[in-house]
């Protein structure tokens, strides 16, 4: 069983819930950028959460299947034809061989996901087969999915019952992003901490995987911008000396050296995976039960979900 | 040298949680940092799913479900059962280098900028015994401390698109080896021929955390039989 890559989207990437147990040894963990997406993506269609699945990011691939398959489609909703008749959205379906399924250009937020019954068959590096594109390693040869691609799929082991229907689908609304205070709150005062959460930020044309650029009101630290290098949290804020943030992410560096002022609480990550360049948004701040409450009842969702499936 | 004094315990987001050793980059602090390290790499904490040692600190990335003070408790007992072990012994890797040439296209602009001829530099820098902090930033890159300062030179203005793997460069007070082919700003002044990272075993580093290292030179020879022995 396979599938064929006809036409590139514009980033297409293998990943799956990412790389863990090699930050020591600089490799940061990569994983889907919508990770939430992604697992709810792949219980529609009875995978394991952890199931490898494509990654779409602002414009979708052309694909044609070589087998039957069942599939869905998770996260924002992009422009989606199969066969040239409308597809749903958040829904497990069956398609027949030599189905061609045309995803093209999103019509809200950044990355849709495909989530094949059976996961993609492709091999795995420390235990996971996210592609990392920074360093150029897991996926298709460490690198975006190209035309003429193909990858096979359909591993029925570990499978389970697809969800039937959702209800409760998470927010799109990626206007506010909530933040914990960050390893060096201190090297600020009271007056920037105040304009960073105040002020609206635009993402960055220059934004990728391994980290989104903002721009808009600067913040200046009162210690300086260059710490002693330490360990780098996914979803850092960091302040360089131009005072413009730079939010760290999937692919992020494993440590960096640039003070921290606040933290994306882990429940709003799936919102920056869904961050588009000229997206326009600001930061909220939450004391740290409050983020971690948020990231427990997402796994509560998670798992009520699956409850649902048996 | 003061003893290993209780280090801070800090979240850094609701999924992570900054182990912070000191304020410093120094040998005392690294030991410390070093042991802990090593304790939990044989003895893994439930909950924590990733470890970003660094020069002071070390970062814990928590599970999706761990609770945070929950495992801040867990990482606070790991340490003080750490704390009993022997400091590991630091293991001594030679790096063969070949220096200038081709290899070694910043050689003049570090001669420039520090006034010592190239035979002084590569002296010099060999004469150096040097520590690995960490390995850190991207994929088997090690923070390598103790060059002499004299040969301090500063970052290229304009970064190259790409550096091969093994150059050894210059920036400011550091000397490093890049692992794989990159983009980067530092002063070349030579070539390992040895793979010190290496994506099919991204395990097995060559030059790792804690490790004492020694470049040699090596002649163009010497360097084209170690290049056939690795490939």
């Amino acid at each position: 069983m396979s599938l064929e890559i006809l036409r590139a989207g514009l980033q297409t990437t293998v990943q799956d819930l990412g790389r863990f147990g090699a930050a020591h040894l600089g490799i940061s963990a990569s994983g889907a950028a919508d990770s939430l997406s992604m697992r709810i993506g792949n219980l529609m269609v009875g995978n394991p959460e952890n199931t490898t699945a494509i990654e779409m990011t602002l414009t979708g691939d052309t694909i044609l299947f070589h087998s039957d398959a069942f599939i869905a489609l998770a996260g924002s909703k992009f422009k989606i034809d199969l066969d040239e008749k409308p597809f749903p959205f958040w829904s497990g379906t069956y398609i027949l061989a030599g189905q061609v399924l045309t995803i093209g250009p999103t019509l809200n937020g950044a990355r849709c996901y495909l989530c094949v019954r059976g996961g993609l068959q492709v091999k795995k590096i420390i235990n996971s087969a996210s592609t990392h594109l920074t360093s150029g390693i897991g996926g298709l040869n460490g690198s975006i999915l190209k035309k003429g691609g193909r990858i096979a799929f359909g591993n029925l082991d570990n499978m389970i019952q697809p969800i039937k229907n959702m209800e409760n689908f998470p927010s799109t609304d990626t206007t506010t992003i909530r933040a914990t205070k960050g390893l060096q709150w201190d090297w600020f005062d009271n007056q920037n901490r105040k304009l960073f959460f105040e002020k609206e930020y635009q993402v960055s044309t220059l934004s990728n995987r391994m980290g989104l650029r903002l721009s808009g009101q600067s913040i200046l630290s009162s210690k300086g911008n260059e710490i002693i290098t330490e360990g780098m949290p996914l979803g850092a804020i960091q302040i360089p000396g131009n005072g413009q943030p730079i939010l760290s992410f999937v692919e992020h560096q494993t440590t960096g050296g640039y003070p921290k002022l606040a933290n994306v609480i882990s429940a709003d990550l799936y919102k920056v995976g869904q961050l588009k360049p000229r997206d326009q948004f600001q930061f909220q701040l939450v004391e740290f039960p409050e983020a971690e409450k948020a990231r427990l009842e997402q796994e509560n969702y998670i798992r009520s979900l699956k409850v649902h499936c048996r | 040298m003061a003893l290993n004094h209780t280090p801070q315990f800090v979240p850094a987001s609701d999924q992570s949680v900054l182990v912070k050793f000191g304020e410093e980059i120094s040998n005392e602090v690294h030991q410390q940092v070093f042991t802990f390290y090593h304790f939990i790499l044989k003895m893994p904490i439930k909950g924590v799913i990733n470890i970003h040692p660094a020069y002071a600190s070390i970062l814990f990335t928590l599970e999706q479900n761990a609770g945070l003070h929950k495992t801040l408790t867990l990482i606070k007992k790991s340490w003080k059962a750490s704390t009993q072990m022997r400091i590991p012994e630091a293991r001594q890797v030679k790096i063969p280098v070949l220096y200038g040439g081709e290899f070694g296209e910043d050689m003049d602009r570090v001669s420039q900028h520090t006034g010592l001829d190239p035979v002084e530099i590569i002296k010099r820098h060999q004469g150096g015994s040097y520590l690995v902090y960490f390995t850190g930033f991207s994929p088997g890159f090690p923070y390598i401390g103790g060059m002499d300062p004299s040969l301090s030179t500063p970052r290229l203005t304009t970064p190259r698109k790409q550096v091969p793997a093994g150059a050894v460069g210059i920036a400011v007070e550091q000397t490093g080896i890049y692992p794989l082919s990159s983009p980067g700003g530092w002063n070349l002044i030579g070539q390992t021929p040895i793979k010190i990272f290496d994506w099919p075993h991204p395990t097995d580093l060559r030059v790792r955390m804690g490790d004492s290292i020694k470049f040699i030179s090596v002649t163009k020879e010497e360097f084209d039989q170690l290049k056939e022995n690795v490939t």
